[in-house]
């Protein structure tokens, strides 16, 4: 196997970058390649133009501006990894990107990369939900943001035009106090997931909650957050019964079954591991 | 579409190599078919077997998942750099023959060059750690048993030696 012929691009520059999507009608964006290289050597896409983005070093980066962490597009899986403003803060990304792949695939995999290739089950897409991420990007009609929950518009597309460019994904942070849980089933580690579910909670002194974001990933095209869930949860003192009446929401969620399992069982999947990440995350609040 | 071309530069296991490569030559294909380093072997040409992993400025990489010009100015090291010289083994190398780490060797360049980055990050691993870390690599004959004991003698003996 090997990728199709096409024209090589390697921008130094986003404004270079976007000149190149405006003047071509079938290109694509490389990023760190761990999606788009197998696509390319099973030639399941031929574009005419790959516009390799390794060279803007711009577009990498960790930065903490008050209540927002900004991370650049093309920032390695691997940094916020190893970041320790990004466990500080979020926590919840810590513990996502442990099951995004392998080692070798986060060296080079990126956040913007893994965004807009929204496969269903991506652990960073359900992370990026979770916490009402807001991505930035950048064409030819200049910048705008998308909030997350309008990202995904259908299976495997981003709603960004084809001349425009992922530059920054900005997640607002909970306070300090905040619990989170990311708990995944696959069968293998490091699997695409078969199910996913990602929480945070956040509680007040007297012990209800007061804030709760709950994600399924692996059912359906892109994850969901689960607002009868959350709705649930608002107001009350985190109990066993509390979180088994809220997890069984998730058992109502649309799911598409495949060879991997069938959509029953996704859903029984997502109750059970809601149940246990509500716990978790509960017992993470302080 | 014509077939387009770019010279690149590319040091592997310290030697610098320039060659006019078509822009869609893969690593992969770059180190076997152009610099004649077989060591690096293709499996599934999708980044998921791992047979194919180098490291390329001291990270393991997919070899298969990169262009041969994203590696143009950088450092890769294969399999066949490991061995100090011609009479010696890399402790890694040693380990597995003593341990049976391999069978028919197909897996094993690659999980030797992520051990590599792996036991440099992280000297006095678990067995739990070890197996997680070759998480990204297949193998159809061994098992992993002998593998992951391999792995866990090389990095008593690389710490004993300093070489960690």
């Amino acid at each position: 196997m090997k990728p199709p012929l096409f024209r090589y691009h390697d921008p130094a520059s986003v404004a270079e970058a976007v000149a190149l999507l405006a003047s071509t009608d079938n290109a694509k964006l490389l990023a760190g390649g761990q999606s788009l290289m197998p696509m390319l050597n099973m030639r399941l896409v031929l574009p005419d133009d790959l516009i390799d983005l390794n060279r803007i070093d711009t577009l990498a980066h960790v930065r903490e501006n008050g209540d927002v962490l900004e991370i650049g597009a093309m920032t390695r899986q691997r940094e916020l990894e190893r970041s320790a403003v990004v466990r500080a803060r979020c926590p919840l990304l810590t513990a996502a990107i442990a099951h995004v792949g392998h080692q070798q695939t986060r060296n080079r995999g990126t956040l913007g990369g893994s965004l807009c290739h929204l496969d269903p089950s991506a652990e960073l897409v359900a992370a990026a939900m979770t916490l009402d991420a807001v991505v930035s990007v950048t064409g030819r009609g200049g910048e705008r943001k998308i909030p997350f929950a309008q990202f995904p518009q259908a299976y495997m597309t981003p709603a960004i035009a084809p001349d425009e460019l992922v530059i920054a994904v900005s997640l607002p942070l909970w306070g300090r106090g905040h619990g989170h849980a990311f708990l995944e089933f696959a069968r293998r580690h490091g699997d695409f997931a078969v199910c996913a579910v990602a929480v945070m909670l956040e509680k007040n002194a007297a012990g209800a909650i007061t804030r709760a974001a709950i994600t399924v990933a692996g059912l359906d095209a892109a994850p969901v957050r689960v607002a009868a869930a959350e709705r649930a949860l608002l107001g009350q003192a985190p109990s066993e019964a509390l979180f088994r009446a809220a997890a069984e929401h998730c058992r109502e969620l649309d799911a598409v079954g495949d060879v991997h399992a069938p959509a029953a069982y996704r859903q029984h999947l997502a109750a059970v591991l809601a149940k246990r990440a509500l716990a978790e995350a509960a017992a993470r609040c302080h | 579409m014509t077939t387009e071309t770019r010279s690149i530069a590319v040091t592997v296991n310290g030697m610098r190599h320039e060659r006019e490569v078509e822009v869609r030559l893969t690593l992969a294909d770059l180190l076997r078919h152009r610099l004649g380093l077989t060591g690096t072997h293709i499996g599934c040409e999708h980044g998921v077997c791992g047979a194919c992993t180098v490291l390329c400025n001291g990270q393991s990489v997919r070899a298969c998942l990169m262009l041969a010009v994203q590696a143009d100015g950088k450092e890769v090291s294969t399999v066949e750099g490991l061995a100090p010289d011609a009479q010696r083994l890399h402790p890694l190398q040693q380990a597995f023959s003593s341990h049976h780490g391999l069978q028919c060797g197909f897996c094993t360049p690659g999980i030797l060059m992520t051990l590599v980055e792996f036991l440099r990050e992280n000297p006095a691993p678990t067995e739990a750690e070890v197996r997680v870390a070759l998480s990204g690599n297949l193998c159809r004959c061994t098992g992993y048993q002998g593998i992951v004991a391999a792995a866990l003698d090389a990095a008593q003996r690389m710490r004993a030696a300093g070489q960690a």
